[in-house]
């Protein structure tokens, strides 16, 4: 007890100021408790997921053999236990080999188990299908021909793998470019036919140009025909040298190499090795396509979406945003009218998203999206070009999710400017539109920022509506490539909320998938988080250089 | 109540206010104010608060446009022509007739931004012109010497008394032919105060000036007319020395020996 308390030695009375005190500490500290576990849980399960884990080998007493990764081990009930018995261990083993096993994951009574051991050659091989493998390499063939056996067969495959990734590559951007240009070129000529039947042209000049497209075709569909045998050939090349592999039961089976992304002897790594490879893990899961109907693979297409989308939005959101608080603060005649608007923009920020997304289909999709369709694009209907979701249907509708908070910001950065300033630049003669654009504007430009950093943390965690608007699971393609006109604003694009829920509760193989759902949720919290970083720092900018406080 | 001798100078009057009343909603602030206000010499009006000094003050740039629910009735010409009828260019007036707050208003901007502010709102486009207006109304506010190594930083860097003679420089960059100065010194130190006193006799050379202030040693330092208000009514008008001197009024004593205000 401080003994400079005015009451000296006489009992304190009671401060009901103190528990009060204690309760809002005790309120904060548990919220705070909150979100840091939360953090911390994403951020350990979402990292933990690339790190390399041994490989480890069972034997049961009954002679059963796995190879596998540990992901757990814990105490059941298993059935016929006597009372009172210390309760059993089972270990959970990641066993691969979906195709031969048929899950991904078995679980091992410890009672039951023989032996446990980490053999040095235990390979894990990363494949584009049926994902990891499990077991040993034996040789390396091509055709009949066996190039390498035993030890010497490892570099050799290690090798071969770099040299198809390589060639992998090739294949990939040979079908993005050359081929895909040959069938958009299809496209085109298939719609120009359309188009000329709408048109309705004279007889003559109908068959002018009916011949001219005819030609046009017939030298693309042999183009086209011969691209796809090159395409056919490359493929079998591809497939050309396969790796056999014995797995731990003694099961033989022979996988093209093509066919694999990595190869890896987990036991072998020390722990430099283990951490480069984690490091490259990290980085492939942002920068890859996802595989495998996006249980395997990175995240890129999702990760490129959300950002795409959010600045899409941010473009839309602001300028509507800051005219409108603009009129409503500086121009409008304050009065019953300005409150009840004021009101249902306060309002609006607390509809259900959802709303807005059944309001985004209707208006923005079928709405403007259909007439744009009638107007610009005829000749490709009944396929609807942007009567259908798409990355810019789906920013609007986030921008008019999010404008209220934005023109709320933006008032509140407005009503801070103080009235000395705004009489400095009338009385030197300026209008008053050209003191709210040189003066007012600029010094409430961080109130403004503070609404833009609200609408992006609030759009890029918005799924709901957008599931009607424009995302998909799998779009083939980005919202941006080498195609005129480079921007593909009516494209169907991919979003990391989404990507989440999908890979989480709609992929077959729930189990193997839940460490993804960590990491491409703590990819989409740092995402949000960098995008605010940058907003705030620009706002401190702005603050610093319009800070309105005189000394 | 005597007249209160309107045209106390000889020569000409750049400010003519006749019979000027004005309102806000029900309740009236000026009664019938009648003055002239001479040619490049300082008229000082002193008054208790909430005479009617700042309000009578605003009425010639028209700056009490700005609050809802004003009216004004009678005229205030300037140069010979009313500044209340339909054809008047409020922002020309207001560029002809610049003003100085009682609280310094700089710009969130650097200190030469400021100072340009007022000439590229009037169209001067060229680094060069910008260049020479800000030089020469600096040198003209006793700034220049103090800044003119650090014009593109924030104007809120500078001290009270800087900002005040930044804000001078500010109206005189626009080359007006008065300046209205509301209580400029008001919440200045006195050194800042003898600063910008000084300012206004140079000032005086070029500039018609008129000034409120609520200190009385200010308006007989500086002033070459003063007008004293009370509750609206213009109750004495005449040269600050005679006025300080010997008041013709009853009030006008009381107030400036400090029995009341």
């Amino acid at each position: 007890m401080n003994a400079k308390t005015d009451d000296g030695d006489a009992p304190r009375p009671r401060r009901p100021g103190r528990s009060l005190l204690l309760l809002c500490g005790g309120a904060l500290g548990f919220c705070l408790l909150l979100v840091a576990g939360q953090l911390v849980l994403i951020a350990w399960n979402g990292l933990d997921y690339f790190w390399p884990r041994d490989l480890v080998a069972f034997e049961t007493k009954a002679g059963g053999k796995a190879l596998g990764e540990v992901h757990a081990r814990e105490r059941f009930h298993p059935d016929g236990l006597a009372a009172g018995a210390e309760l059993p261990t089972r270990i959970q083993v990641k066993v691969a080999n979906r195709e031969r096993t048929g899950a991904d994951f078995a679980w091992i009574d410890e009672r039951e188990l023989a032996r446990e051991w980490r053999p040095d050659d235990a390979l894990l091989l990363e494949r584009l299908e049926w994902g990891n493998f499990h077991g040993f390499l034996r040789a390396v063939k091509r055709g009949e021909e066996t190039l390498a056996e035993g030890e010497a067969a490892w570099p050799l495959l290690l090798g071969l793998i770099d040299r198809k990734t390589a060639e992998r590559a090739e294949l990939a951007a040979f079908e993005k470019g050359e081929l895909e240009d040959v069938t958009r070129a299809l496209e085109q000529i298939r719609l120009a036919r359309r188009r000329l039947e709408l048109d309705a042209p004279a007889a003559a000049e109908l068959a002018e140009r009916t011949r001219a497209l005819d030609a046009e075709a017939a030298w693309l569909e042999t183009r086209y025909a011969a691209l796809a045998e090159r395409l056919a050939a490359d493929r079998v090349r591809l497939d050309a040298e396969s790796a056999v592999l014995a797995t731990i039961d003694g099961g033989e089976t022979a996988l093209p190499v093509g066919a694999i992304v990595t190869a890896l002897r987990p036991n072998a790594l020390g722990l430099l090795g283990k951490l480069r490879l984690w490091c490259g893990r990290v980085v492939s899961f942002v920068v890859d396509d996802p595989r495998e109907s996006n249980t395997e693979g990175g995240i890129f297409p999702a990760l490129f979406g959300t950002v795409m989308m959010v600045f899409l939005m941010s473009f839309a959101v602001v300028p509507l945003g800051v005219l409108a608080a603009l009129y409503l603060r500086e121009y409008a005649r304050q009065g019953v009218l300005v409150r009840l608007v004021r009101i249902a923009v306060n309002n609006l920020a607390g509809v259900p998203s959802i709303v807005f997304g059944v309001f985004g289909l209707g208006f923005f999709v079928y709405g403007i999206g259909g007439s744009i369709d009638r107007l610009f694009f005829a000749e490709a209907l009944p396929q609807p070009t942007f009567g259908t979701g798409g990355i810019l249907w789906a920013a609007m509708t986030l921008a008019l999710l999010t404008v209220p908070v934005v023109i709320v910001a933006t008032e509140e950065g407005l009503a801070a400017v103080p009235r000395a300033v705004r009489e400095g630049s009338l009385a030197l003669g300026a209008t008053k539109f050209e003191t709210t654009w040189r003066v007012v504007l600029p010094a409430a430009a961080p109130g403004m920022l503070t609404g833009v950093i609200l609408a992006i943390a609030r759009a890029a965690g918005e799924v709901a509506p957008l599931m009607i608007v424009g995302m998909v699971k799998l779009a083939p393609a980005l919202p941006i490539d080498r195609h005129a006109p480079f921007v593909h604003l009516d494209q169907k694009f991919m979003h990391l909320g989404f990507h989440i829920f999908d890979v989480g509760f709609q992929s077959p193989n729930v189990e193997a998938t839940k460490p993804l759902v960590f990491a491409t949720a703590l990819v989409l919290l740092l995402l949000v988080v960098a995008m605010n970083l940058v907003a705030v720092s620009l706002r401190n900018k702005l603050r610093r250089r319009y800070a309105t406080s005189a000394v | 109540m005597a007249d209160p001798s309107p045209a106390p100078a000889p020569g000409p009057a750049t400010l003519e206010v006749d019979d000027l009343r004005l309102s806000y909603g029900e309740s009236r602030a000026l009664h019938g104010i009648t003055l002239a206000i001479p040619r490049r010499q300082i008229t000082a009006f002193i008054g208790p608060s909430g005479c009617g000094k700042s309000t009578l003050l605003r009425c010639f740039n028209r700056m009490n446009d700005l609050v809802d629910g004003v009216r004004t009735e009678g005229d205030v010409r300037f140069e010979g022509r009313t500044i209340f009828g339909p054809g008047v260019d409020v922002n020309e007036l207001r560029k002809r007739i610049g003003m100085v707050f009682q609280k310094s208003n700089p710009f969130p901007k650097s200190i030469y931004d400021n100072v340009a502010y007022g000439p590229r709102v009037h169209g001067a486009r060229r680094a060069s012109d910008l260049d020479e207006v800000v030089e020469r109304s600096l040198r003209g506010a006793a700034l220049w010497d103090e800044v003119k190594d650090r014009l593109r930083q924030s104007a809120l860097g500078l001290s009270g008394g800087q900002q005040q003679r930044l804000c001078i420089a500010r109206a005189i960059a626009v080359q007006p032919e008065v300046i209205l100065l509301d209580e400029p010194c008001s919440a200045l130190d006195p050194v800042a105060t003898a600063k910008v006193e000084d300012l206004m006799h140079e000032l005086k050379k070029e500039y018609t000036l008129v000034v409120v202030t609520h200190n009385m040693q200010q308006a007989s330092r500086v002033s070459d007319h003063t007008a004293f208000l009370y509750m609206g009514r213009l109750i004495e008008y005449g040269r600050t020395a005679d006025l300080f001197v010997n008041p013709r009024e009853k009030q006008t004593e009381d107030y400036i020996t400090g029995r009341f205000g």
